[in-house]
């Protein structure tokens, strides 16, 4: 029987595990947290598992459902990682100190972590009052902390959208929320569901240039930006409030993945990965958000159960085909095909970099078109899915894919 | 009328439009369902949190266990705010029924003890 260690017991954590077990390992899992389910604890809204269960759930009904098939299943929580190193996890608890295990496997299942205002560096005062959306989320959801009265939101990703609804839901008022870009970066039905429901104006090519308060928030500075996102100046007006969100994006997880040596691809932030998430690292598999950042947990869990099942079984090492970001497109999972594999097709996943109403995804080998989909509404909000043929990618030597616009 | 919505049923988000009761560019059979409600009744599923007692987190995550109508979000939440859980407690527990007289119950979207 195969040893599997799975670090992290969110929604790609939980998927490994029941797969692994299933497919006959021995599964050990290990959670930083005092409870399993990760993230999805304090996304209480719904609309989680539409593609996997047919029903939208919320986040702790979705989180429960894997949780109920945990069985034979050894589980650590409140347990820290510190260090991975050829198939032994050390990690510490307060129960058993510092341990260090041994297995024929381990699952990366870190998840991601949000970006801070240190990260886009937002001049102005340093008061209380700006959060991270996640970490408000977590005081409002989890602790049930009112976290203030009137609120502006940097950033129209899908957390940011949320916590507009749920504040204002929470008699807090939104006074608006703020987007670099000219489109939002959120899903469309929560853009809907989340501002136009409560009259929150959004503001497209703006950006929030001046943090103002002594001790807490009083106000921010918003300015229009111009085509190279830089604030134009003239246009600035101040809102008056006492709370700046920010949701401006997430950044997979790889402290450890990192130490430990394992190749990061630069466009993801994540692990280089094969088709069944196995790392550049024999043994060492990784799947959810700390390879890339999802739009839907659907996938997460997906992604879990390829990692997990891999990991069971032991995948033999072979030939493969590298695959690659072009033209218009930000990333591709996986960076890596294998020429042999359980599947006969392998999904794709990648975002587009701009919006695109009407277009195609083209993938090429060299110069050579090999694939050709069209796609109505591409947007970068949402995780592009392409399905290619194992054979098709194994006769490639590079493979590309390209986003084309239709003029 | 000619109206262009974005759908809402599930994160595919499309883009629907509905002229004269007549719903075109919706991707399945829910969406135009969604769309002829959304022209006329617009519903909602409401997801929040009541006072949870008895246990580690002190918050229990709830929901409408279907959509009400979108006018009675704010005072499904004041009836809300007045409801305290004892833990344990079971996901689909009944929480509160008949939320604001609509005939939906509210109910609980976690196990806690």
């Amino acid at each position: 029987m195969r040893n599997v260690t799975i670090i992290g017991a969110g929604p790609a954590g939980l998927a490994a595990a029941i797969a692994a077990r299933d497919a006959g390992a021995h599964v050990l899992l290990l959670e930083r947290a005092k409870e399993l389910g990760g993230i999805l604890n304090q996304c209480i809204h719904n609309g989680f598992g539409l593609y996997r269960f047919r029903e939208e759930l919320t986040g702790p009904e979705y989180a429960g459902r894997f949780i109920d098939g945990l069985h034979d299943i050894d589980i650590r929580t409140d347990t820290m990682v510190l260090e991975i190193s050829s198939g032994s996890v050390t990690a510490v608890n307060p129960k058993d100190g510092l341990f260090t295990v041994t297995s024929d496997a381990v699952i990366l299942a870190m998840g991601c972590r949000e970006r801070t205002r240190g990260a886009i560096g937002v001049p102005g005062d340093r008061p209380a009052g700006v959060f991270t959306a996640g970490a408000a989320q977590r005081y409002m959801n989890i602790e049930g902390l009112r976290i203030g009265k009137r609120a502006v939101i940097l950033g129209s990703g899908d957390i940011g959208l949320i916590m507009a609804r749920r504040m204002t839901l929470e008699g807090a008022e939104v006074a608006a929320c703020v987007e670099l870009m000219p489109y939002s970066s959120g899903l469309n039905r929560n853009i809907v569901q989340c501002l136009h429901d409560f009259d929150i104006p959004l503001y497209l090519s703006h950006t929030v240039t001046r943090i103002i308060g002594r001790s807490r928030l009083e106000a921010v500075e918003v300015a229009e930006v111009g085509p190279d996102r830089k604030p134009v100046p003239g246009t600035e007006f101040r809102i008056d409030c006492d709370t700046l969100l920010l949701s401006v994006g997430l950044i997979p997880e790889n402290e450890l993945t990192r130490a430990a040596g394992i190749a990061i691809d630069p466009h993801t932030n994540g692990p280089v990965v094969y088709d069944d998430m196995e790392t550049t690292q024999k043994g060492v598999y990784a799947c959810g958000n700390v390879v890339q950042v999802h739009d839907l947990v659907d996938f997460v869990s997906d992604e879990g159960e390829r990692a997990g099942r891999a990991a069971a079984s032991g995948q033999p090492e072979g030939a493969y085909t590298e695959v690659q970001p072009g033209s218009g497109v930000g990333y591709v999972v996986p960076q890596r095909i294998r020429h042999e594999g359980a599947e006969d097709t392998v999904t794709l996943f990648f975002r587009v970099r701009k919006p695109c109403r009407k277009g195609s995804l083209v993938v090429y080998d060299g110069e050579r078109e090999v694939l050709r989909k069209k796609r109505l509404y591409m947007t970068p909000g949402e995780m592009e899915k392409l399905p290619i043929s194992r054979e098709l990618a194994s006769t490639a030597e590079t493979l590309t894919v390209t986003m084309e616009e239709d003029t | 009328m000619k109206q262009e919505l974005i759908c809402i049923v599930c994160p595919s988000g499309c883009r629907i439009t509905v002229e004269d009761g007549q719903v075109t560019d919706n991707g399945c059979k829910r969406g135009e369902v969604y769309a002829l409600k959304e022209v006329t009744n617009p519903t909602r599923v409401l997801t929040t949190t009541v006072r949870l007692t008895g246990a580690e987190p002190v918050r229990l995550p709830v929901k409408t266990e279907r959509d009400i109508p979108k006018g009675l979000l704010f005072s499904a939440m004041r009836q809300l705010d007045a409801v305290t859980v004892a833990a344990p407690v079971r996901r689909g527990d009944v929480v509160l029924r008949d939320v604001c007289g609509t005939g939906v119950s509210v109910i609980a979207c976690r196990d806690v003890g």
